[in-house]
């Protein structure tokens, strides 16, 4: 990829920063950096659409340490869950090779697997070497008549976000548009209910927890053409383009296709998030707000006190124990505001939220939420995640896996928030399992346990023997 | 002597191998007070870090050079010699490794020489040790890396010496990447029940065993080998080395220091453990203590008791080929037949497994062998289950990545308790998926007045004692 065309994608016109410097953005420190690289970011966004064959380009540290890792699930093929690797060798490398081995490994993935698509990843070392993965990709359609659709995203490109936009910049360039819908099946339809076509751009599924979410769409009349990419299929990612409107649920990542299908096929978008009631449910009211069907709108305001009640109910036994609980939020980008008002639903404070990998306006958005005196944290080293902790006296760390044994091996209680948990919290029935979740580890009778120090440690000195100290009862 | 079978299609489905720089980051982090750091793009320390924190459900301390576009255009000599110093600087270490990857490589990096530059740049940090290994992730596997970087380390850390015996009741260890934190601990121990006193290299069981500690965080690894006792190595009276995959760090030790050595393939099953008690008891002098006695005994009894359930097993293995080699030997010691067996990289212990070949492949191979021998039982790692699922036969954990089994990084195969263990745990996945035979139904038979039933029914795949 071009240096030109990686600072396009870092330049998101969508973004209301992009004028100043972008923080997401940050050149790497070598000797103090984490997090992803664009092969890892791209790999994650399109990896749920199940019936493609993702095949990874280049030796085995991309594809052998990270195959399988997530999360994501599907309601039927499951062959994205297949790891696919052309596992370069030295002699490939440096006789030139790994063309070939790539168009190979392509036919074998058709033969095999008859792949709806063929998806490329590239990454580093070929890259490098100058691997032509769009020329590879023309062929083996050509030949085969299967779609192949090149990703340039060599690891060194830049971040985990770089990647997901490049990955949204590959689907827009070459799959988007590709087809045109199916009509809605006849067993559908219902009388009085006119259905509208809809995207959601960012949503992917993290353990199931968007069927929490889906049978309202179903329920208000809306078909969800495709996300991009939770429980996606090929074909309905090609005819994206079709839909009326598209919600952008997961912070800045994919916006670039949000804001391209809206340029060129007048497809309009809102960003919004499905986690906690009062998200969800305002999701739903700008879904009718821009399609403004009145039908739509009367049946959303129906659903959503519905809902809204019957989840309040749920929730009312579990109320005191959580309520007013402390929370630090430490996690990356739309999480950092839209999980805050699911903790906001459920009683708790949240005492400051991280907002390392947070965009511009996703910090206006905290503000917003959790008033002008909101907490910002910046440096997400363990250390000063400790220190935060202590400072404002939360009772809780929510953060992504990454800081999982930070918490634990301090001895506070943790909740995962990112894309290898096991839990859905999404939706309104996702509430429950939140509450679940947190008032499992707050109220661990381990807590107590693993603080206390072994009897024989408490008066002692070490090597004095016990009978000196008069530890000894006689 | 098994066939050993070249890797035969372009595309590696399921992928069994992990890349040389996790096999060295995790020689690494057997060492205390150290920190490895990726000569890579960020990405590569990245998923090695989630690689290892799911397995050892640990926090693993792993840095990057982060090499970006322009670095890896132009050089990236610079973010070497930054990124020591920043460590240095910020987390004092005693050892910093230095794997490089497939990106590095294929730029042509010179890390022994930016070493010596970072040396002459910054003397203040003299007293840090600097580990530097080429390890492209484009050949070898896991356990290559992990046997390059104890070379490196051995290189680097252990003085050219003549003082043999100084020490006489230390005796050096040298443990290759198929032994777990419980292994090492284990090992430990077994040495110390001869009176001696070990010095693993390097000694995840003392890093990677998962203990909580005081301290809340640390940059820096938690326990492992200390440098002052690498540097002691060739005051010890003799060096055990197990695993093949040693051999050349073995051949190096040995000749930077004259410490005599004795070495072994692995220490699973009762003629391993034989000959190990056999060797300690030599090197000390001592004779074998009763309780070893003992446990050897209880081996042998359950032995027994499990033979019926492990005779004849069909099973199929995928793995490094050090554990592939243990394994095999293992099972086939008590009667079990290899049927498939898979390894992710060419190593001279392959020749040896007791297998009629061994394909250098991946879990699709392993999957596809184990049906077409109808395999009874498959050991690999976690990566697996859906193959185990598929194939509807159980799946015995073993090698990297362990993420969806708690505990799996602690578990003691070496010695004779942990293979009297792993015969218990065979025993009970066959017992828990033994097929019965098919249910046969008379044409003449009548159940007069009631429903003719079909199939099997509930509860039939399972055997009574």
């Amino acid at each position: 990829m071009k240096a030109a065309e990686i600072a396009e994608l870092l330049n998101e016109p969508a973004c209301v920063h992009n004028k100043k410097e972008k923080s997401g953005c940050a050149k790497t420190k070598p000797g103090a950096t984490a997090g992803g690289c664009s092969f890892d970011g791209a790999q994650i966004a399109l990896l749920p659409i199940a019936d493609v064959a993702h095949i990874v380009h280049g030796p085995i540290a991309c594809a052998g340490s990270s195959w399988d890792n997530r999360g994501t699930r599907s309601s039927g093929p499951t062959l994205y869950r297949i790891g696919m690797t052309t596992d370069l060798t030295e002699q490939d490398i440096i006789m030139g090779r790994s063309e070939k081995r790539l168009l190979h490994a392509i036919k074998q993935a058709i033969d095999d697997y008859a792949p709806k698509a063929v998806f490329l990843y590239s990454t580093c070392v070929p890259a490098l070497i100058g691997d032509d993965l769009g020329a590879v990709a023309k062929a083996a359609t050509g030949m085969w008549g299967v779609p192949v659709v090149p990703v340039d995203c060599a690891g060194f490109y830049g971040t985990k976000n770089l990647g997901n936009r490049i990955a949204g910049e590959a689907m827009f360039r070459h799959v988007i548009g590709t087809r045109e819908p199916e009509p809605v099946p006849e067993s559908a339809q219902r009388p009085g209910i006119t259905v509208h076509d809809v995207n959601l751009i960012g949503e992917y599924n993290i353990a199931g927890e968007f069927w929490h979410v889906a049978p309202l769409f179903d329920e208000l009349g809306l078909r969800i053409l495709s996300t991009l990419s939770g429980d996606a299929r090929f074909h309905e990612v090609q005819t994206m383009h079709r839909a009326e409107v598209s919600m952008v649920v997961c912070a800045k990542a994919l916006l670039n296709v949000a804001r391209k299908l809206e340029g060129d096929y007048g497809v309009p978008f809102f960003e919004g998030s499905f986690y906690g009631i009062t998200d969800t449910s305002q999701a739903f009211r700008d879904f009718a707000r821009l399609l403004g069907d009145p039908g739509l709108t009367a049946r959303t305001e129906a659903m959503v006190v519905r809902e809204e009640a019957k989840i309040r109910a749920a929730l009312a036994p579990w109320a005191d124990r959580l309520k007013d609980k402390r929370v630090l939020l430490y996690t990356g980008g739309v999480k950092s505001w839209s999980v805050v008002s699911a903790l906001q639903d459920l009683g708790m404070t949240v005492v400051a939220t991280g907002t390392n990998k947070s965009t511009e306006e996703d910090k206006a958005r905290i503000r917003e939420i959790m008033g002008d005196d909101a907490t910002m944290i910046t440096d997400g080293s363990p250390k000063a995640l400790l220190q935060a902790f202590k400072d404002y006296k939360a009772d809780i760390l929510i953060a992504g896996g990454r800081n999982l044994y930070t918490a634990l091996k301090a001895r506070i209680p943790f909740l995962d928030i990112n894309q290898e948990r096991e839990f859905g919290y999404a939706g309104y029935t996702g509430m429950l399992e939140l509450m679940r979740q947190l008032a499992l580890t707050l109220e661990a009778p381990v807590w107590d346990k693993v603080r206390k120090p072994a009897p024989w440690a408490a008066s002692k000195a070490a090597g004095e023997p016990l009978s000196a100290v008069g530890v000894a009862h006689g | 002597m098994a066939e050993i079978l070249k890797r035969s299609k372009p595309l590696a489905v399921n992928p069994l191998k992990a890349g040389q720089p996790l096999g060295a980051a995790l020689a690494f982090l057997g060492l205390k007070n150290s920190i490895p750091m990726l000569h890579g793009s960020q990405g590569c320390t990245a998923f090695g870090k989630v690689f290892f924190v799911r397995h050892f459900r640990e926090p693993i301390p792993l840095q990057t050079t982060a090499m970006d576009q322009v670095s890896s255009v132009m050089s990236s000599d610079e973010n070497v010699i930054e990124g020591l110093r920043v460590i240095c600087e910020k987390n004092r270490p005693d050892v910093v490794g230095l794997p490089t990857t497939g990106l590095s490589e294929t730029q042509g990096t010179d890390i022994r020489r930016l070493v010596r530059e970072f040396r002459q740049q910054h003397p203040q940090f003299a007293t840090t040790a600097v580990v530097p290994v080429n390890t492209p992730d484009f050949s070898g596997c896991l356990e290559s890396g992990f046997a390059l970087a104890l070379e490196a380390i051995i290189e680097v850390m252990v003085p050219t010496t003549a003082m043999v015996g100084r020490r006489k009741k230390q005796v050096n260890v040298l443990c290759a990447s198929m032994l777990t934190p419980g292994d090492t601990e284990a090992i430990r121990e077994w040495i110390e029940a001869f009176g001696l006193r070990a010095v693993m290299l390097p000694d995840i069981g003392d890093s990677l065993d998962g203990h909580l500690v005081d301290a809340e965080t640390t940059p820096l690894t938690l326990g492992g080998t200390p440098k002052s006792e690498i540097a002691s190595m060739g005051e010890s009276a003799a060096t055990l080395v197990i695993g093949r995959s040693l051999a050349k760090a073995a051949d190096l030790l040995k000749q930077r220091t004259g410490v005599p050595d004795f070495r072994f393939d692995h220490l699973l099953g009762l003629d391993a453990c034989d000959a190990f008690t056999m060797t300690l008891a030599e090197i000390s002098g001592q004779p074998v203590p009763a309780r070893i006695d003992r446990q050897r005994a209880q081996l042998q009894d359950a032995m027994v008791d499990s033979h019926f359930m492990t005779g004849f097993l069909r099973v199929g293995i995928a793995a490094d080929p050090d554990l592939l080699l243990a394994l095999g030997q293992f099972l086939a010691g008590v009667g079990a037949d290899i049927v498939a067996a898979v390894a992710t990289a060419r190593a001279d212990a392959l020749s040896d497994v007791p297998a009629a070949s061994v394909q250098i492949g991946d879990l699709d191979d392993l999957e596809r062998g184990a049906s077409a021998h109808r395999a009874q039982l498959i050991v690999s790692n976690s990566h697996a289950v859906p193959a185990a699922e598929r194939l509807q036969i159980p799946l015995l954990r073993a090698g990297f990545p362990q993420y969806d089994w708690v505990g799996g990084y602690a578990r003691t195969w070496v010695g004779y308790r942990g293979a009297r263990q792993a015969l218990f745990d065979i025993a009970n996945l066959f017992l828990g998926n033994h097929h019965d035979i098919t249910v046969h139904r008379s044409i003449y038979r009548t159940d007069a007045g009631s429903h003719a039933q079909g199939g099997t029914p509930a509860g039939a795949g399972l055997v009574g004692h």
